[in-house]
């Protein structure tokens, strides 16, 4: 009697696993982000959709080829390289010359991704240090163009219509001509994904809700901005509308929600996230008042990048059966 | 229903495919396997030999020390005495016996009438001759839980949590008999001389809790506590914080904050072998998972191998890629399905191939989701960097051996990371560098004191 051998596979437990992957929650980032790229498409026209879509094409390009040339499995089906594209294209003028972005992609996945080990291995946030380094085009970097104002897609934009963001004129001590509800809408100067508060925060409702992110980060960082800038006006600016001003006018809203609650670069712990978000809040203010440049965003978030494992450390929890009631029993 | 312990998943319970079924009595195959190591301790030495006729109930293995007798399941013939593959991966010495299918009851078993007239000593050592051991898969020898308690014990906490996806094996067993239940905690609560005891069952076993609240009517020593469905609501640990409120301390027992856990098939099992006086040889057992044409529960004989559950549900569905003693969280899986059901096993769950994610390269992305869901407060992450490094200090830092192997971080990890796997290496790594900590502190001592005979010797001459 011959018997059809069956063969079985033997593996740790637990045999089962959530639904959520890596993948999904990258993909998750990618459909949060979508709401302020179509604000940015209706206010600085079409030429945002292919910023976006160069810088991602851009990084999964470059994670391929690095992969390929160092022999290593490939992972750009994880989606992270994309949404390194993304959030970098988000923090570029619309007028960034594509060849530049290309580079600025190439810095964020080979030197700052790849050459610390790929996904996961990485200390600071792609997105932001390929930023700070493509500031070695200060003119490119900082050219602000008015809403609604027409960007040609292929030529050169030397002559677009240019305008100062709100961050660089409250960097002066005044409140902007910019309403608040224009800053909140995304309707002023600024990077092209980073204008619409609103959006953004509608997409970070969502990552709250799919439980990619939690609150903490966000809430923390926006919450210390708000609180120091209502209490320390600059200027005669009344507190709260200063206050609004800082919290809408700039890159906060990009910052707080999508690039400091980067898992890879920040604290993993409830107690290290809250610290962390504070203190990105704090240097944020700090530059902003106190730096050259109108905006701290990024710096504070790199700055605190750093910190990440060290507030571990400081976030870890209280082992278990060692709380009040064990040490008196014991 | 607020929640009483840190972290926890929610795993797709599915309990819905065997909990509105009966438990079917099974007929015994025509061989059972009876492995003489169904609990944590010593192993049993066989006391029939081959071409003995053996009666069911009857003992068959037993040993000095830290042991739980076993009995036959069937009455028969013994055809063989020797290692058989086991649930818990190795071979384990087996008695082999024929059934005659007379199931021809050994005389020792016979009903009480009252235990009144008993000391808990007695009760004690009637549980202990009962085969009594810990029943949701850990097999801890239930008489001396009860002894290292007494004294001790001041909250008797029964788990009727099954939190293990699923399993209704313990769901069917209140169900059909609430009174072993009820009577097996009342002995307890005899034995400790102590006033009230608890069970906790999760809310997804709604007719279970009916069915307790019903025969508890009008009593006042036994408590329900309905939990929210939660994994793992039924550890140990989690169990004690959820009734107590108190933390069992790193390394401790839960006799060390005056609790004793016993799991809702062992308290039935503590009922027959003291009012029956039927010794543990047959037990609960989901058949599950959608890797069999049928689901269902059955009453089995220990020994019964679990190729012949599978084929009395109409075999597999599908090629199966897994097969569990226990559940998908903690369940061991199998290699040979030749190996008998013992006194621990509450489920037997075959799984497809699409039940099951397995990623090749995974990838560590500091999420913190394994943090987050940690019910020993843990840092899975941290401890994977340090088992994958070997770094023995670290590992010890962070504390890994407080895991319990729950599976929650695991079960939660987008990147698909073989965290309990890497937690049971780290655990190995940590026992073997003491182990050679030791031995070379030992053979240092060794060569130092001979250096020092030389050297007397030496002054000697």
């Amino acid at each position: 009697m011959e018997q059809k051998k069956t063969f079985l596979t033997v593996s740790s437990s637990p045999h089962i696993r959530t639904k959520t992957d890596t993948r999904s929650i990258m993909l998750d980032v990618l459909i949060a982000l979508v709401p302020a790229l179509i604000a940015s498409c209706y206010f600085f026209g079409i030429r945002s959709l292919l910023v976006v879509a160069v810088s991602a094409a851009g990084c999964v390009f470059w994670e391929w080829l690095y992969r390929k040339l160092m022999k290593k499995h490939q992972t750009i089906g994880d989606l992270s390289a994309v949404v390194t594209g993304v959030l970098l294209a988000f923090t570029l003028p619309v007028t960034i010359p594509y060849w530049v972005v290309i580079i600025g992609d190439a810095f964020a996945i080979i030197l700052v991704k790849q050459l610390f080990g790929g996904l996961g291995k990485n200390f600071m946030n792609p997105a932001l240090a390929a930023r700070a380094f493509m500031l070695s085009w200060p003119v490119l970097m900082t050219t602000w163009v008015a809403p609604h104002s027409a960007v040609s897609l292929f030529g050169s934009n030397a002559d677009a219509v240019t305008a100062a963001t709100p961050m660089s004129i409250l960097h002066g001590g005044v409140m902007p001509d910019a309403s608040i509800m224009d800053m909140f809408i995304g309707n002023i100067g600024g990077t092209l994904g980073e204008t619409s508060a609103l959006l953004l925060l509608v997409g970070g409702i969502y990552l709250v809700m799919r439980k990619v992110i939690s609150p903490r980060i966000p809430a923390a960082y926006i919450l210390t901005v708000a609180v120091i800038t209502f209490i320390f006006p600059k200027g005669d600016a009344g507190n709260l509308e200063w206050m609004l001003a800082n919290l809408f006018g700039g890159g906060l809203m990009l910052g707080a929600i999508f690039m400091a609650t980067d898992y890879v670069t920040s604290p993993v712990t409830a107690t290290g996230q809250l610290i962390y978000g504070i203190g990105c809040g704090l240097i944020t203010v700090f530059i902003r008042y106190f730096g050259s440049y109108a905006e701290g965003v990024s710096y504070a978030i790199l700055i605190m990048n750093t910190c990440a494992w060290m507030l571990d450390k400081v976030g870890r929890p209280r082992r278990f059966g060692t709380d009040k009631k064990a040490k008196e029993a014991a | 229903m607020a929640k009483s312990f840190f972290g926890g998943v929610h795993p797709n319970d599915m309990k819905s495919l065997t909990a509105s079924k009966s438990v079917e009595i099974l007929t015994p195959p025509e061989q059972v396997i009876i492995p003489m190591s169904q609990h944590i301790g010593a192993p049993c030495k066989p006391l029939v030999e081959v071409g003995d006729t053996v009666k069911m109930g009857q003992k068959i293995g037993d040993n000095a020390g830290l042991c739980v007798p076993v009995h036959s399941s069937v009455s028969g013939k013994v055809v063989a005495i020797e290692a058989r593959p086991h649930t818990g991966g190795s071979n384990v010495l087996a008695v082999i016996i024929e059934n005659d299918f007379q199931d021809t009851p050994d005389e020792s078993m016979v009903a009480r009438e009252s235990i009144d007239d008993l000391s808990a000593e007695e009760l004690i050592e009637i549980i202990h001759q009962g085969g009594c051991v810990g029943m949701g898969g850990a097999t801890f020898p239930t008489h001396v839980k009860i002894n290292s308690g007494i004294g001790k014990v001041d909250t008797i906490i029964v788990n009727a949590a099954e939190c293990e996806p699923y399993i209704t094996a313990d769901d069917r067993l209140i169900r059909e008999h609430p009174e072993k239940i009820l009577g097996g905690v009342r002995v307890l609560l005899k034995i400790f001389g102590l006033e009230k005891a608890h069970i906790v069952i999760e809310s997804n076993k709604p007719e279970a809790i009916e069915v307790l609240k019903k025969e508890l009517a009008g009593t006042n020593d036994v408590e329900v506590m309905v939990q929210p469905v939660m994994y793992p609501q039924g550890a140990e640990k989690q169990l004690c914080q959820t009734v107590t409120g108190r933390e069992v301390p790193p390394g401790g027992l839960p006799a060390a904050i005056g609790c004793a856990v016993f799991n809702t098939a062992s308290v039935a099992a503590i009922y027959d072998a003291v009012w029956l006086g039927r010794p543990l040889f047959e037990r609960n057992v989901t058949v599950g998972g959608l890797g069999l044409k049928d689901q269902k529960n059955y009453r089995v004989r220990i020994g019964t191998p679990f190729q012949f559950l599978i084929d009395s549900v109409g075999g597999f569905s599908t090629d199966p890629y897994k097969v569990l003693t226990g559940g998908p969280m903690m369940g061991i899986a199998q290699y040979d399905l030749n190996v008998p059901v013992i006194k621990g096993t509450n489920a037997v769950t075959a799984l497809r191939r699409e039940d099951c994610v397995e990623e090749a390269n995974p990838t560590c992305i500091r999420c913190g989701k394994c943090i987050e869901v940690c019910p020993m407060h843990l840092m899975p992450l941290y401890m994977y960097m340090y088992e994958q490094k070997s770094d023995i200090e670290k590992l010890k830092e962070f504390n890994v051996t407080d895991c319990m192997e729950c599976g929650a971080c695991t079960y939660n990890c987008p990147a698909r990371i073989h965290l309990v796997h890497s937690f049971k290496t780290a655990k190995q790594k940590i026992t073997n560098a003491n182990n050679k900590a030791k031995a070379e502190a030992e053979a240092k001592a060794k060569a130092e004191e001979e250096k020092k005979a030389a050297a007397a010797a030496k002054e000697g001459n």
